[in-house]
């Protein structure tokens, strides 16, 4: 029987030293959502009823179009961060784990691109 | 790793730290989960914003649609959630900023952050749900 522990296969090899990247990033990304999720709960709230002229005219003013980007963006970010954890935390088998970390980041920026095009479209296009 | 992963396994059993069901659930580990929880359905909860932004570049017709699912009554019940763990997840991230400088963290205080940062999320679902429906009667961007 062995007395050597699984320890000896990861010595020397280090952290990924991303670690303190990521928790800040989360946090920012968090302390931004804090501001602009609040904006878009009372966007919404404001838009209640509107008809499309009238939702494209507010998403048009840059006051409303603006923060409503950087919203999408902060939280494409910081959601991708927060599933990127959950995923490490609850899947262990390493390919499945690739793949849904992969997975992750498409949506992440699915969300991004398509709520930026179409706020872009909204307040640009004719 | 992998080849050490097998190898643990296989090995006599060590004692193990006790697990989540050892514990009896205090607020703060129910206030844990929940932020979790909220955070993954907030994750999926972005589809509608993307759905109706892209919905409405698409045109009236498209928009017109949305708005309709978005009013109807699951639409409804779904907003609602979705309005919930917005702010249940708002408010428990300010709750993990205070923890983040390293204070709160005696039992009273915990217990009070966590019984606190419930009670103001629920408290201003409630609030925000009923101004609109006092002063529209329907709920759709
Ligand atoms: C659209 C809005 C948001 C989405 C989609 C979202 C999503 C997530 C997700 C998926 C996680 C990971 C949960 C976990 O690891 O257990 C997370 C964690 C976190 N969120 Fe959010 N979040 C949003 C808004 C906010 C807001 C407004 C704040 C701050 C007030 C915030 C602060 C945090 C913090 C501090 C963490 C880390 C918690 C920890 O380390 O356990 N988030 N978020």
């Amino acid at each position: 029987m062995s007395m050597r522990t699984p320890l000896k296969d990861v010595r020397r090899l280090g952290s990924a030293k991303e670690g303190a990247d990521h928790f800040w990033t989360q946090r920012t990304t968090g302390a931004a959502n804090l501001v602009l999720s609040i904006f878009a709960i009372a966007l919404a709230v404001n838009l209640i009823g509107a008809d499309h002229a009238t939702f494209k005219a507010t998403i048009a003013n840059p006051l409303v179009g603006l923060p409503l980007l950087l919203f999408i963006v902060s939280a494409a970010i910081h959601m991708r961060l927060g599933m990127q954890v959950i995923i490490e935390d609850y899947v262990h088998g390493e390919g499945a784990k690739i793949v849904l970390l992969m997975l992750n980041t498409f949506f992440a920026i699915a969300i991004a691109a398509a709520s930026a095009f179409s706020i872009l479209k909204l307040s640009l296009g004719g | 790793m992998a080849d050490a992963k097998a190898k643990r396994g296989g090995e006599a059993a060590r004692p193990l730290s006790p697990h989540l069901q050892i514990y009896s659930p205090l607020i703060n580990m129910v206030m844990s989960i929940l932020h979790r929880i909220t955070g993954a359905a907030l994750y999926f909860g972005t589809l509608i914003v993307a759905w109706v932004l892209v919905a409405a570049a698409s045109g009236p017709a498209h928009f017109d649609f949305a708005t309709q699912v978005l009013a109807s009554w699951p639409g409804q019940i779904v907003l609602f959630g979705y309005t919930w763990a917005l702010l249940h997840h708002l408010v428990g991230g300010i709750r993990h900023f205070i923890w983040d400088t390293g204070r709160g963290f005696d039992l009273a205080t915990i217990d009070l952050l966590s019984w606190g940062s419930a009670a103001v999320s629920a408290a201003a679902t409630i609030l925000i749900w009923g101004y609109v429906l006092l002063c529209t009667g329907s709920v759709a961007p």
